[in-house]
């Protein structure tokens, strides 16, 4: 990606809040019209990051730019070319859905006409139509993080950065509402930042994901090549089931230099390895006649990265 | 456009800034303006909607009719008494054989007004999860603070007006004694008083929402400031003075009377009392100290009344500690609010 795509970027962004880490050192570049995901465990700092690049906390240490504005010192400018999505966003409860854009609209000093052709645009847009004229205590979680984004999209903003968009709706609402975030992107040609802990919802939808765990940025980058990230330098996990008996695929593998270790349990070989010897093990295999039946690369997907990083709600194990 | 220097080019800014429409000065001049007339705008649909707000003036109206009511009935009594000077006055300073006076109602209920406009003011929208939202719209930070404050005072201002007139109208309407113009200038500044009064009490009710995370805690602290300094600073400031200046039976009059001063100074630091003098001094001119005095100073003195700004002057120190005292509030919830930690 060229420099000149860059639409947020933050150097060594760092905050503290009395001697707790909360964002170590971030650096991070996000390009135009990327959906970009920012996952990590409850606690990571994905929030703090948020707020600091909105201007509303003001990093410890660092920089962070969006749109080339300096978002410390020129929140005003930041704030007009990017919609937040808070977590839990909440609403006026008393006033209607209608209402609350219009709000919001005029905390953006909107004319009053253009805006509310605008509110009935966005209103159609995340399928409020019917629910516009209720007052939002009556609306369902779902219909209230859809609201948020129609809110979040009334000052039509270039960049869209959303905290949780998906937590706690049913599956049928983050399917509706994974499916506007990828309009936002595709159509509307918006730069989208989502926060998010649960990345299996977030994976379909985002061209590079940053896992960000206790305040640092572990990897960066497309999903396909984050595996090998986490698990540079790490030995290579392989678990490999063969067609043929044990004596003889122990044989067939002491060819191999790089494997310090060998287990066995049930049928099932454990392969520790300095480097992915995958390629050069099958076609050993095959040579022989023997037929594969699993190989698997440990921490090579996203589910080991999930189990590794997430589900010990940011304990590294 | 600059704020100007003297009051009356403040004002005219706060109007344009509140209420017209005008071309932007700087890039986001304008923004700021449109962000902070919309929150005022916002804040002041809510108040006027909300039945908190019917009920506060539902119970100051009636307790504000039923004392000039009283009082009206009395006010013949009182006539004879005190000569007929300054009748329509009385009507707000004088108490009926049932009632208190409208002024004493005020200066006990005032604070409950201000308090039910401000305790949920910040913490309320954080609770709700609006407070993010809002700051993330481009309008600056103090904005919200300065729109919440302002709207609160409008809707004080229009509260007290009204009721001042609706209570006179009905005072002329009992008495059949129209206001003269002195009259009519010594209840504006009365209504002036008032209103910084209940500001005050606004003020401080913002900064606890700002201190305390539940609306319940901020409420709670609100009303049991107001009850101390309503009921208990009196008492408090006699047991105070005793303890400095003990005094008996057998006391000279320079120690009774220093005792009486340290105890009216030390009551003076409740808001309420100051209100009380303000108010009783410039609705009843013939109040011409305030404070227990000797008999040899009231010798030769000629019984009458103060002229309007003799009155004014008598109570001035109260008038702008009362103003210094909603600046300070209304200062320390500016930084509280400007310094804390956006996260609900």
């Amino acid at each position: 990606m060229k420099e000149n795509n860059v639409v947020i970027k933050t150097e060594n962004l760092t905050k503290r809040y009395n001697g707790f880490t909360a964002v170590n050192k971030l650096n991070l570049e996000i390009y135009k019209g990327e959906i970009f995901g920012l996952l990590g465990p409850n606690g990571a700092g994905k929030t703090t990051t948020i707020l600091m690049l909105l201007g509303l906390t003001e990093p410890t240490e660092g920089k962070a730019y969006i749109e080339g504005y300096d978002c410390t010192r020129n929140p005003m400018a930041v704030k007009s070319v990017v919609g937040y999505l808070p977590d839990n966003v909440g609403f006026y409860e008393d006033l209607t859905g209608k209402e609350n854009l219009r709000y919001t609209g005029q905390l953006n000093g909107m004319d009053p006409d253009k805006l509310e052709k605008r509110i009935d645009m966005l209103i159609e847009r995340v399928g409020l139509t019917e629910a516009a004229d209720n007052k939002v205590g009556t609306y369902s979680r779902g219909m209230r993080q859809r609201l948020g984004i129609a809110d979040v999209l009334i000052k039509d903003p270039k960049i869209v950065i959303l905290d949780e968009p998906t937590l706690g709706i049913d599956p049928e609402g983050v399917k509706q509402m994974l499916s506007i975030i990828t309009q936002l992107s595709i159509e509307d040609k918006r730069t989208v930042l989502i926060s998010s802990h649960l990345l299996h919802q977030i994976q379909q939808i985002c061209n590079r994901v940053g896992i960000f765990v206790r305040g640092e940025l572990i990897a960066c980058g497309q999903i396909e090549n984050l595996a090998e990230q986490v698990s540079e330098g790490k030995p290579k996990e392989l678990e490999i089931r063969v067609d043929c008996e044990k004596e003889d695929f122990l044989s067939l593998v002491k060819g191999f230099d790089a494997i310090d270790d060998i287990k066995y349990q049930a049928g099932l070989f454990t392969i520790t390895s300095k480097k992915d010897i995958r390629k050069e093990l099958v076609a050993a295999i095959n040579s022989k006649g023997y037929s594969l039946m699993h190989l698997r690369l440990r921490g090579a997907d996203l589910d080991d990265i999930y189990s590794q990083y997430f589900a010990g709600e940011g304990v590294i194990k | 456009m600059s704020v100007g220097t003297t009051i009356a080019e403040k004002l005219k800014w706060l109007y344009k800034v509140l209420l017209e429409d005008e071309e932007p000065q700087d890039d986001y001049g304008e923004l700021k303006r449109k962000g902070l007339r919309a929150l005022y705008r916002k804040e002041l649909a809510d108040h006027f909607r909300s039945k908190r707000f019917l009920i506060v003036l539902l119970l100051i109206a009636v307790t504000g009719i039923a004392s000039v009511y009283s009082a009206s009935l009395g006010i013949g009594e009182a006539v004879m008494e005190e000569g007929n000077d300054f009748v329509f006055l009385k009507l707000f300073s004088s108490s009926g054989e049932a009632l208190p006076s409208f002024a004493a109602f005020i200066s006990f209920l005032g604070p409950l007004v201000g308090l039910s406009l401000g305790f949920d003011a910040i913490n309320g929208e954080k609770t709700r999860g609006t407070l993010s939202r809002v700051l993330a719209q481009p309008i600056h930070r103090d904005a919200v603070v300065n729109g919440k404050f302002l709207a609160g005072v409008t809707v004080m201002s229009i509260m007290t007006v009204a009721l001042v007139l609706a209570v006179g109208g009905l005072g002329i309407i009992l008495t059949g004694i129209p206001p003269s113009l002195e009259e009519v200038i010594r209840l504006l500044l009365f209504i002036v008083i008032t209103i910084i009064y209940m500001s005050l009490w606004l003020c401080l009710s913002l900064l606890f929402s700002l201190l305390f995370r539940q609306t319940a805690t901020s409420a709670l602290a609100g009303i049991a400031v107001w009850l101390f300094f309503a009921i208990f600073m009196g008492l408090l400031a006699g047991l105070i003075a005793n303890a400095i200046v003990p005094i008996d039976e057998s006391s000279p009059a320079t120690l009774i009377l220093k005792n009486q001063h340290l105890q009216q100074n030390i009551s003076r630091i409740s808001p309420s009392i100051l209100y009380d003098e303000a108010t009783a001094t410039i609705l009843n001119p013939a109040i011409r100290v305030l404070g227990p005095i000797l008999v040899t100073q009231a010798e030769g003195a000629i019984p009458g009344t103060l002229p309007l700004g003799q009155s004014v002057l008598l109570v001035w120190p109260h008038i702008t500690s009362l103003i210094a005292a909603t600046m300070i509030c209304f200062a320390l919830s500016y930084i509280v609010f400007m310094r804390q930690e956006i996260r609900a």
